[in-house]
């Protein structure tokens, strides 16, 4: 059985909370008491229909309001496979929200609702998917029951939303799907309603979309995240380096680069503890044993020679902003990329991304919460990375303020 | 490229592992709490892979309400010293005997409560920067809200409104001195891919997990053991079942399944049936609609 991670993104009211407890639930993912306890819920606030919503809104802060705060994890599997959902809140902290639950999906699911066809807030989602390269897509667009399940309202917009997709380069794969979350109409079962709809029930397609291609296999990183020394007896000499393979595969025998020394040596064994593998590819955690000792510690990389990351002190990235406190230039951060933690300095806010229009506004002097745009940032001491869209994990970095220690943006490097 | 595929299990185990190396590396003083409970056993399970062939490098922390299975405390003991990992107990009867907590009363009367002040005692004690649990998201809708790396204030409050994001494997477990986290590697698990995990790995447990006769008796609808800690009431009446738990707490508040799945294979097929939640049984997340959430804020795990 294999894993589907994917996130969610609607705006408010989609029915994105009634869409997950309705896959949950027809899934048989909902136990009894769970049930039981919704239901309970649901007559005290003197609600008419059992309140699927209620199965992701944990916080009380949510059940009182009634709206979704934060990202919520969610799991289910069919006998195909095991699925965890990202659930991400439609509005307070939308981009906040969206980017992480996206940051680790391999397929979006953007709710449409269809009376109000293709709006900002699709096209905001939709960028935010791109930008963290979800390669695989699926379009719901729900509510089709108050459409009276119109094939017209379902085309026009598809056809809306094709346009303007058309212009996001790493989505790969988008799948329309007309449904009523409400019903159930298409999320379990192909619906009686719209026989005219040729296509997959949401369940199926998720439990049959290939996400295969996701890991870069070509590549070979590894990032050291600690060292083994067990300094016993019995492995006295034992000097493993522990990780999670980044990138790339790695075989005993291999000949392999540290950096940033550069010294050059091989892959002498693959260890997962008390077995021996005859190779290791993203994203395993093994223990590297190299055949000489050379220094070598967490935050260095191991690479193959042919094929090296780029290093250096001077990057340019697309970053999310999350703190209330504003960005400017100049501003000093801390860097967390892979598993180096480095003193950093933004050097320019290049532009900022309107991310209703997709305009780029050149003259920001500010990044406020919420808004994305490029930077290019100085680091204290050099990095090993690639291009995001080659490679997630070496592409990837998050920034801290040193002053409170609280994540203030997501950063993908270009 | 399909040669490179990695089964579920696979991954949430290669997932658990980086975490676990993570809280190693980025904090001082780590403790990884330790119930003998199948999830905390698991937890020590990986933390063995992680660091194999060093031993762990940091301890096994157990907060003990005095009110445990026999087996429970046998199991750990003998667990620890297995894997030869060094065993920190903080009592919840040495809170109590302080002054700083103070034993309910009442018919519902429990230790579980009390577990959080013991909980935070021990962390200011032994100056845990860092205590790794073996909390799930899929176990209750608060935790469902959980981060991998849970920030806590230095009275040891959750503030779930206000979490710090956590994008792709990056991890930030930068802290002010007073505060510590709480970490989760097991976050991502199901119940379901805990015993599926345990199957493939051998992993063995207290036979509590496996079905066996005891008396009983039965208290707002959760079958109790008879302990030194459960003694009938007026009314009640001690009938011998064939039982087994799904989850391990105190004597006092862990109800039974009436199951005869003394395998673990048979266990899996009974979970795989099961329309009860694992913690449906337990009569401390009964208590109000956001008992667990409460709880969490408070300190609790």
């Amino acid at each position: 059985m294999d894993l589907l991670r994917f996130t969610t993104a609607g705006s408010v009211d989609d029915g994105k909370s009634t869409l997950i407890g309705r896959l949950l639930y027809d899934s048989k993912s909902i136990f009894e008491d769970q049930m039981e306890a919704i239901k309970e819920s649901s007559r005290k606030k003197g609600d008419e229909n059992v309140n699927l919503a209620l199965l992701t809104d944990g916080l009380k802060a949510e059940r009182e309001q009634g709206i979704t705060i934060d990202v919520a994890y969610r799991y289910f599997a069919t006998p195909k496979r095991k699925f965890i959902v990202a659930d991400t809140p439609g509005h307070i902290q939308y981009t906040r929200n969206m980017v992480t639950g996206a940051s680790t999906a391999n397929l979006a699911i953007i709710l449409i609702d269809a009376r109000k066809g293709v709006i900002e807030q699709t096209k905001r989602h939709s960028f935010i998917a791109n930008l963290l390269r979800i390669q695989h897509v699926v379009v719901a667009v729900n509510k089709m029951d108050l459409v009276d399940y119109s094939q017209e309202v379902y085309d026009n917009i598809v056809a809306d939303y094709k346009a303007f997709a058309s212009r996001l380069d790493n989505i790969v794969d988008i799948e329309t799907i007309p449904m009523s979350a409400l019903n159930g109409d298409n999320i379990v079962d192909k619906s009686t309603n719209m026989d005219w709809y040729q296509g997959a029930s949401l369940l199926y397609h998720l439990e049959h979309v290939y996400v295969g291609g996701d890991e870069n296999h070509i590549q070979a990183r590894f990032p050291v995240q600690w060292v083994i020394r067990p300094q016993s007896t019995e492995f006295h000499d034992f000097r493993g380096f522990a990780g999670r393979v980044a990138g790339g595969v790695f075989k005993p025998g291999d000949d392999v680069t540290v950096l940033p020394s550069g010294f050059s040596t091989k892959v002498k064994g693959i260890h997962k503890d008390e077995t021996e593998l005859s190779e290791a590819f993203a994203p395993q955690s093994v223990t590297i044993t190299l055949e000489d000792e050379i220094d070598l510690s967490r935050g260095d990389m191991l690479v193959k020679e042919n094929n090296p990351p780029k290093q250096g002190q001077d990057i340019d990235a697309m970053i999310c902003w999350f703190s209330a406190t504003t960005l400017s230039a100049k501003k000093k951060l801390i860097i967390r990329h892979t598993t180096k933690e480095a003193k950093a300095v933004v050097q320019e806010l290049t532009y900022k991304v309107d991310i209703n229009t997709l305009r780029k506004e050149e003259s920001a002097e500010t990044f406020s919460l919420n808004e994305i745009g490029r930077i290019s940032l100085r680091i204290a001491s050099p990095i090993f990375y690639d291009s995001y869209n080659k490679n997630r994990h070496t592409g990837s970095f998050i920034l801290i303020d040193p002053g409170n220690n609280e994540t203030v943006a997501a950063g993908m490097i270009i | 490229m399909s040669d490179y595929n990695m089964s579920h299990l696979d991954q949430l185990e290669a997932e658990a592992i980086f975490i676990l190396r993570e809280t190693a590396a980025q904090f001082e003083n780590p403790g990884l709490l330790f119930s003998a409970g199948k999830d905390s056993i698991v937890m020590a399970h990986l933390a063995r892979k992680a660091f194999y062939p060093s031993r762990l490098p940091f301890p096994l922390v157990h907060v003990d309400t005095g009110h445990n299975f026999n087996e429970t405390i046998a199991f750990r003991d003998a667990y620890a010293e297995k894997i030869g990992a060094r065993l920190h107990v903080g009592l919840v009867q040495d809170s109590i005997d302080k002054g700083s907590a103070v034993e309910e009363t009442g018919a519902n009367a429990s230790r579980n409560k009390l577990q959080t002040v013991t909980l935070l005692e021990t962390i200011e004690e032994q100056q845990y920067d860092a205590v790794l649990g073996g909390g799930r998201r899929d176990e209750e809708k608060a935790r469902a809200k959980e981060r991998f790396f849970s920030h806590r204030n230095d009275f040891g409050e959750w503030d779930p409104k206000n979490q710090r994001p956590e994008l792709w494997n990056l991890f930030n477990g930068r802290k002010q001195p007073g505060e510590n986290f709480r970490v989760f590697p097991l976050s991502n698990f199901t119940e379901m891919d805990v015993w599926m995990y345990m199957h493939q790995e051998g992993i063995e447990l207290p036979s509590l997990y496996y079905a066996h006769e005891r008396e009983t008796v039965t208290r707002n609808g959760v079958i109790l053991a008879v302990s030194e800690f459960v003694q009938p009431r007026d009314g009640e009446t001690v009938e011998t079942k064939m039982i087994r738990f799904r989850t391990m707490g105190d004597a006092t508040i862990t109800g039974a399944i009436e199951s005869s799945a003394d395998t673990m294979e048979k266990i899996i097929e009974e979970v795989a049936a099961a329309r009860q939640t694992e913690r449906g049984n337990r009569a401390d997340d009964k208590r109000s609609e956001t008992a667990m959430e409460d709880r969490k804020k408070e300190g609790y795990f």
